[in-house]
């Protein structure tokens, strides 16, 4: 009661400001007159009377200010004056007041774009009922699988996902699905959208429901697929069917199959991936009729699902996991591939299933991404406390200009706690205008930053939405910004004796140190703190020209990869092969191209084939085999990416099946088992699980190259004859290198495989594109943490200019004694660049230390360099130090062309 | 200014206040006539800490006021306790006469 009274007073008193004023008014005018009354009785006359009881009540607007105090509403209205007074101050110096509402802007905009990226990919929890019960099903640390791994997320077969769904004890019901890409167009060019297989308990399991029609269940996943439908993403159908309700009803055609559209789900439901968002949602049970003779579904070999599912009540992700791993032995032995070799079951058999959190959803992008956002957060906070000491430092010149005004404020009663407030008010406003600019920024900022993430190939989806955890870290931003920056220069302010500083205002020669002592600590604090942004700019640059410049062993520039799929032609292997051919003739006959090839695997694609590798003619290898990277190619792919031959030649049409077996390796594969001999007379046999090759004779030898990613180091590579592949795949890779106009060539190349195969779906890319993409974290870490280092810099040489500028104004007297007393410009200089050059290499002396501190933190994201590197600090120090001299230089030239009598004449 | 007045102890002004207003409705001259009555002049309560406690002690829901208006037709302000400022007096009056007890305790055994 005793609250809402108060509260509802001191509304009355906010809103009926006059009424309430008026009260008090009366109150007090009515004490007056009865005192006065009283007075009167007692024999005082009317006037004697009057001055008798005002004394005796004192000041009345004393008493007033009392009374007022007393109320909450009244220290709101203080601080809504404060707050006024600060924007005036503001007002009055626009310049002070942009700049530094523009830095805070820049630095809280920064954090808080960040933040919200890191919020959105680690922090959020998927948009699902209870997410916390959702666990991952996974396989621990131990042993391992061979076989083909396809999608993200390539955990389990189509048969471990059955035994886990009828062995699992710790959920409630587990579900199970895999990312794909799907071909949504009926006939002609390809349009890929993001596709999600999904068992039949996914979105039971998971608590979402439709937004119309009705979603997947386990009827619709049974092994006849006879009721298959699709469930499209809100998104999706908004965007392609403009949010019709007769969506429902109609059809989708995946891979040229056609599928009912059986509802929507619900608005906010992305998908269980984060990072990214599906398009379309089909039962798993359906796969074989998209994927025809390649279908996943039967092989044992073929790792493609990921499982999840919603704990029991009760039961813990540790509890489950512990029973997943007591019945993983049953699982593994029930899904035994029939293909695997001695070596491979062993493996399999110690393999070990658990389970992990699963409440943030499961995310490549989390993986990549997660260090590199922290590890940038860290650099925006830098920046941010960097941009706070220059606010600092221009408030503390500002508290020192003040002084006068703050001790005879004191001096006339004002207390200490007031002024400090109204000081503090003005960093308030400028923190919170500052904060609302950055928030604003902020949101701009972050959608720049996932869509600078996202690729063409990879679009990535991240729900940028606002949440309370992103509100409470930018309030907190602004509220420690505003203490670090405005609480010193307060403090500072009005912690001058008045006496004291009423009698400084006389002349004085030399400016003391005492109160200067602060603002050098944060100038030094400054430099420290962007020569180690700047080391952190320098090493990504670095690493990123490192990456950039490095040879691949083949040429990146002008290849076009034509990925021609014909698999709607439901050919044989060797038929596959066949058309294959055909095609690469088709292209090659194409006027402008200069060559052409077939691939299995494109150069730094990210895919890759590993076999094992037996030396010799007959026997089994002792211990583990070794392993070694495979490419199945046709006649002049070295030639398309010219990679030279060390010794020996390229495959030609003599090297067919039933001709003798024969390989091209590269050097490194010379090195590790040629041991010295002529690698022509090397015979190697190459093992696939089971099946264990004919002798290989190597025919040529080719430069080293990389294989899957630029970062690997060079392994060995086995290249062999696609002609003499077993197998062969339903879409052929041709690599082409032309000069032909990219338009034209397209549309040739498009006509040209359209002849031969009428349904055929054909992608293209760029080889440089792609592997330019393959850096896009290399380059979004140079180039923000160079745009980092630059605002450092910026602002560490705005608040070294700042104070050696109000260090040569301060001493202007001084000077101009020293200029008569016949100091010459030169030794004026060296006075003033003296004070800067000391604090220069206090503050670098402190930022190498700390940056060979910080930067191991960056040493897993950079490529051949050491985070220690001694170049990169020697750049970064070196060009802060030039830069942060010329910036002294020029008060010091000021210094040296003082008028002497001027300067002296100055108070 | 009587030579005689004393500062009250720190706390004891809400009290007095209340306990003069357990009897009837006061203004606020007539509440520190009160006080300087009862104590025999002991008390003599200064108007700037006079109108603030009223203020206080208005907010925390121990006193309620009515606007009267006088013969010479001035308006003034009568402050009244509520029913929480009846539960107040009697509590802090125990607690007041608790510590004075004590007090006296140690101060005779003191001497």
């Amino acid at each position: 009661m005793g609250l809402w009274t108060s509260l509802s007073a001191g509304l009355r008193g906010l809103f009926r400001k006059r009424d309430a004023e008026q009260e008090l008014d009366d109150e007090l005018r009515d004490f007056l007159d009865k005192s006065t009354a009283e007075k009167m009785s007692a024999g005082m006359t009317r006037e004697q009377a009057h001055r008798a009881a005002r004394f005796e009540v004192g000041g009345v607007e004393a008493v007033k200010e009392e009374v007022r105090s007393v109320s909450w509403e009244t220290h709101l209205e203080t601080i809504w004056n404060d707050l006024r007074f600060g924007a005036r101050l503001l007002r009055f110096n626009p310049v002070f007041a942009g700049a530094a509402i523009l830095s805070l802007a820049l630095g809280i905009g920064a954090n808080t774009a960040i933040f919200q990226v890191l919020d959105a990919v680690r922090l959020r929890t998927l948009p699902v009922r209870n997410p916390q019960e959702i666990a991952r099903i996974a396989f621990d640390r131990r042993g391992s699988r061979s076989g083909n791994f396809s999608t993200r997320y390539p955990d389990f077969s189509y048969a471990i996902w059955q035994q886990i769904r009828e062995r699992q004890e710790g959920f409630s019901s587990v579900y199970a699905w895999a990312p794909t890409q799907f071909n949504v167009s009926p006939a002609g060019e390809v349009h890929s959208v993001q596709g999600l297989w999904v068992s039949g308990e996914f979105f039971e399991t998971l608590g979402v429901g439709p937004e119309i029609g009705r979603l997947l269940s386990v009827a619709d996943d049974q092994p006849t697929c006879a009721t298959a439908g699709a469930v499209l993403s809100y998104s999706y159908w908004q965007e392609q069917y403009g949010g019709r309700a007769d969506t429902i009803g109609g059809t989708v055609s995946i891979n040229r199959h056609l599928f009912p559209i059986v509802g929507v789900a619900a608005s906010d439901f992305y998908g269980v991936e984060v990072g990214r968002s599906f398009d379309v949602a089909v039962p798993i049970c359906a796969e074989p009729l998209v994927n025809g003779e390649d279908s996943h579904l039967k092989s044992r070999v073929d790792w493609w699902l990921s499982v999840m599912g919603r704990l029991k009540p009760g039961w813990t992700v540790e509890r489950a996991a512990a029973q997943l791993r007591a019945v993983s032995p049953t699982i593994f032995e029930a899904t035994l591939p029939p293909q695997y070799n001695p070596s491979n079951v062993r493996h399999f058999l110690e393999a070990k299933l658990t389970a992990i959190p699963g409440s943030s959803g499961v995310s490549e992008l989390r993986k990549t991404y997660e260090q590199p956002l922290w590890l940038l957060l860290g650099l925006a906070g830098l920046v941010l406390l960097i941009a706070s000491a220059n606010l600092a430092n221009l408030l503390l010149a500002r508290a020192s200009a003040r002084e006068k005004e703050m001790g005879m404020r004191m001096a006339v009663g004002a207390g200490r706690g007031r002024l400090i407030r109204q000081l503090l008010a003005e960093s308030l406003l400028l923190a919170l205008i500052g904060t609302l600019l950055g928030a604003f920024l902020a949101h701009g900022l972050s959608q720049v930053l996932v869509a600078s993430l996202s690729t063409q190939q990879d679009p990535l989806f991240v729900n940028l939405a606002t949440d309370w955890r992103l509100f409470g870290f930018t309030t907190a931003l602004a509220v420690v910004t505003c203490l670090l920056f405005g609480l010193a220069p307060a403090l500072r302010a009005t912690s001058v004796a008045p006496g004291l500083i009423l009698k400084e205002s006389a002349r004085g020669l030399t400016e003391g140190r005492s109160r200067f002592g602060l603002r050098r600590v944060l100038v030094v604090t400054q430099i420290a703190l962007s020569l180690t942004l700047l080391v952190g700019a320098v090493l990504f640059a670095r690493s990123l020209n490192n990456l950039a410049k490095l040879d691949p062993g083949f040429r990146r520039d002008g290849i076009l990869v034509a990925d021609i799929d014909f698999s709607a032609r439901h050919l044989t292997t060797e038929a596959r092969k066949a058309f294959s051919e055909e095609l690469l003739r088709r292209v090659r006959a194409i006027p402008g191209v200069d060559a052409a090839a077939i691939a299995a695997i494109v150069p730094l694609s990210g895919d890759g084939i590993g076999h094992d590798i037996l030396p010799g003619e007959t026997g089994e290898p002792e211990s583990e085999a070794p392993v070694a990277a495979f490419n199945y190619v046709s006649r002049g792919f070295f030639d398309t990416l010219q990679t030279p031959f060390l010794m020996g030649r390229d495959f030609d049409e003599h090297d067919r099946m039933g001709a003798p077996n024969v390989a091209v390796v590269n050097e490194a594969f010379v090195k590790r088992y040629a041991r010295g001999k002529n690698p022509v007379e090397l015979r190697f046999r190459v093992r696939r699980m089971m099946k264990t090759s004919a002798p290989y004779q190597i025919i040529g030898v080719v430069k080293d190259t990389k294989y899957s990613d630029l970062r690997e180091d060079l392994g060995p590579i086995v290249y062999i004859a696609q002609a003499q592949n077993d197998d062969a795949a339903s879409d052929a890779q041709i690599l082409l290198r032309s000069r032909a106009p990219l338009a034209g060539l397209l549309a040739a190349v498009k006509s040209s495989a359209i002849e031969a195969d009428p349904d055929a779906d054909i992608t293209f890319y760029n080889l440089h594109k792609m592997i330019d993409d393959g850096l896009l974290r290399d380059r979004l870490m140079a180039r923000l943490s160079g745009f980092f280092g630059f605002l450092a810099v910026l602002l560490a040489v705005i608040g070294l200019y700042g104070v050696i500028s109000y260090m040569v104004a301060r001493r202007r007297n001084e000077i101009g004694i020293r200029m008569s007393l016949g100091a010459d410009r030169r030794s004026i200089i060296a006075l003033v660049l003296r004070e800067s050059v000391l604090l220069l290499c206090i503050g670098l002396t402190i930022g190498v230390v700390v940056s060979l501190a910080a930067s191991s933190a960056a040493a897993s994201l950079l490529f051949g360099l050491n985070p220690h590197d001694a170049t990169t600090l020697v750049i970064a120090t070196a060009s802060l130090a030039a830069i942060a001299l010329t910036a002294s230089y020029l008060p010091a030239l000021r210094a040296s062309r003082l008028d002497p009598i001027e300067a002296l004449r100055h108070e | 200014m009587t030579e005689t007045s004393a500062t009250l102890v720190q706390g004891t002004l809400d009290m007095l206040i209340l306990k003069t207003l357990a009897l009837e409705p006061l203004h606020g001259w007539g509440i520190s006539q009160r006080i300087q009555q009862l104590s025999r002049g002991v008390f003599e309560v200064n108007p700037g800490s006079l109108f603030p406690a009223f203020r206080r002690l208005e907010r925390a829901g121990l006193l309620e006021c009515e606007w009267r208006t006088s013969e010479n037709n001035r308006r003034a302000k009568y402050y009244s306790l509520t029913r929480a400022g009846k539960q107040k007096l009697k509590s802090e009056t125990k607690e007041w006469e608790r510590q004075v007890a004590a007090i006296a305790r140690i101060l005779q055994t003191a001497s």
